[in-house]
């Protein structure tokens, strides 16, 4: 059988060790941001979340091609995360992925932490810093909203590309520099329809519903 | 919500969910059945460095590889399973919006 839709790590890719590490590190990062949502988030950013989940859940069933035989698919963190902040956008994330495992068996129970760690909290933390940053230098988030989450977008999956490597390598799967050349080779390409599907949603977003942009930094209601 | 809301105020405060959701529907009814079927990054280099075989077959099967065990129709079984995925997410991350929510509210 070839695998049509299947986009995540099986179980058996990474060791138990590497597992229970990633599983720990991202059960520790979801509790604090499960109290981040519930002391800051405003009550109007929860619909968006569902929103956002059910985008992301199918953005990721659409495989892009790329050149060479191979596809990429959407990830989601940095769009989610500019929209809803680095914390209930990991939320969002790791409800996707652990119902893409649970249900649709797309991507191992074992290695469900190392996979939501991957495809999620790198996006809504890391490359949530990332577009921050870029923003600010471009004179803030108004003015460099899209550019600041197409480089974000991008770096994130390349992130991801490099973790998951050093994953493979100290689960003993792969090589580390067969890994790394590997995973980052494609992945710089796929991080390209990362970039542009963010940056579309964004435009689309600005255009259509603008005043959801700023539910982010909107004080909780209650 | 205590009481019915008024559909025509529902549906000015929420319409942009159920476009949001519509969106969703629409990736899985058009882009979805589309998708390329070529191995993504990660599997690709599985295969390339061979230890795709170390991935092991899941304990059980509900909708296994976005289809709809039983459903012959390809373009069905992926469409169906896509659209309960997207309902399913939504319910899910919701629900768990509205539980933080609540334990605000319980602590205030």
């Amino acid at each position: 059988m070839t695998p049509i839709f299947l986009l995540h790590a099986a179980d058996g890719f990474f060791s138990v060790p590497v597992s229970i590490v990633f599983w720990v590190i991202t059960a520790a990062a979801l509790a604090v941001s499960l109290r981040q949502v519930s002391a800051r988030l405003d009550d109007r950013a929860i619909p968006l979340m569902g929103v956002m989940a059910a985008f992301i859940f199918a953005g990721q069933m659409f495989n892009f091609q790329i050149p060479g035989g191979t596809s990429g698919h959407l990830l989601g963190g940095v769009l989610a995360a500019v929209l809803l902040g680095p914390y209930a956008a990991a939320i969002v994330m790791a409800c996707v992925i652990a119902v893409q495992a649970i249900v649709f068996q797309d991507g191992g129970l074992v290695v469900l932490g190392v996979n939501i760690f991957n495809m999620g909290l790198i996006g809504t933390f890391g490359g949530y810093a990332v577009y921050r940053a870029v923003a600010a230098a471009l004179g803030g988030e108004a003015k460099g909203r899209l550019p600041a989450a197409a480089v974000a977008a991008w770096l994130s999956v390349v992130a991801a590309a490099v973790v998951c490597s050093f994953q493979l390598a100290v689960s003993g799967t792969t090589s580390l520099e067969a890994a790394l050349v590997a995973m980052v080779g494609w992945h710089v390409i796929i991080g390209i329809g990362e970039a542009i599907i963010t940056v579309g949603a964004l435009a689309f977003i600005q255009a259509s519903r603008a005043d959801l942009l700023t539910l982010r930094d909107a004080p909780a209601s209650s | 919500m205590s009481t019915a809301p008024n559909s025509r105020s529902f549906l000015k405060r929420y319409g942009w969910v159920l476009a949001g959701l519509l969106i969703a529907a629409l990736v899985v009814v058009f882009l979805a059945p589309a998708a390329s079927s070529d191995p993504d990054g990660l599997d690709r280099v599985a295969e390339d460095k061979e230890f795709v075989e170390k991935g092991k077959d899941p304990a059980y099967e509900w909708l296994p590889d976005y289809t709809i065990p039983g459903v012959d129709n390809e373009w069905l079984s992926v469409v169906l399973a896509g659209l309960i995925g997207v309902g399913i997410v939504f319910g899910a991350t919701l629900a768990l919006g509205a539980a933080v929510r609540a334990s605000r509210r319980a602590r205030t």
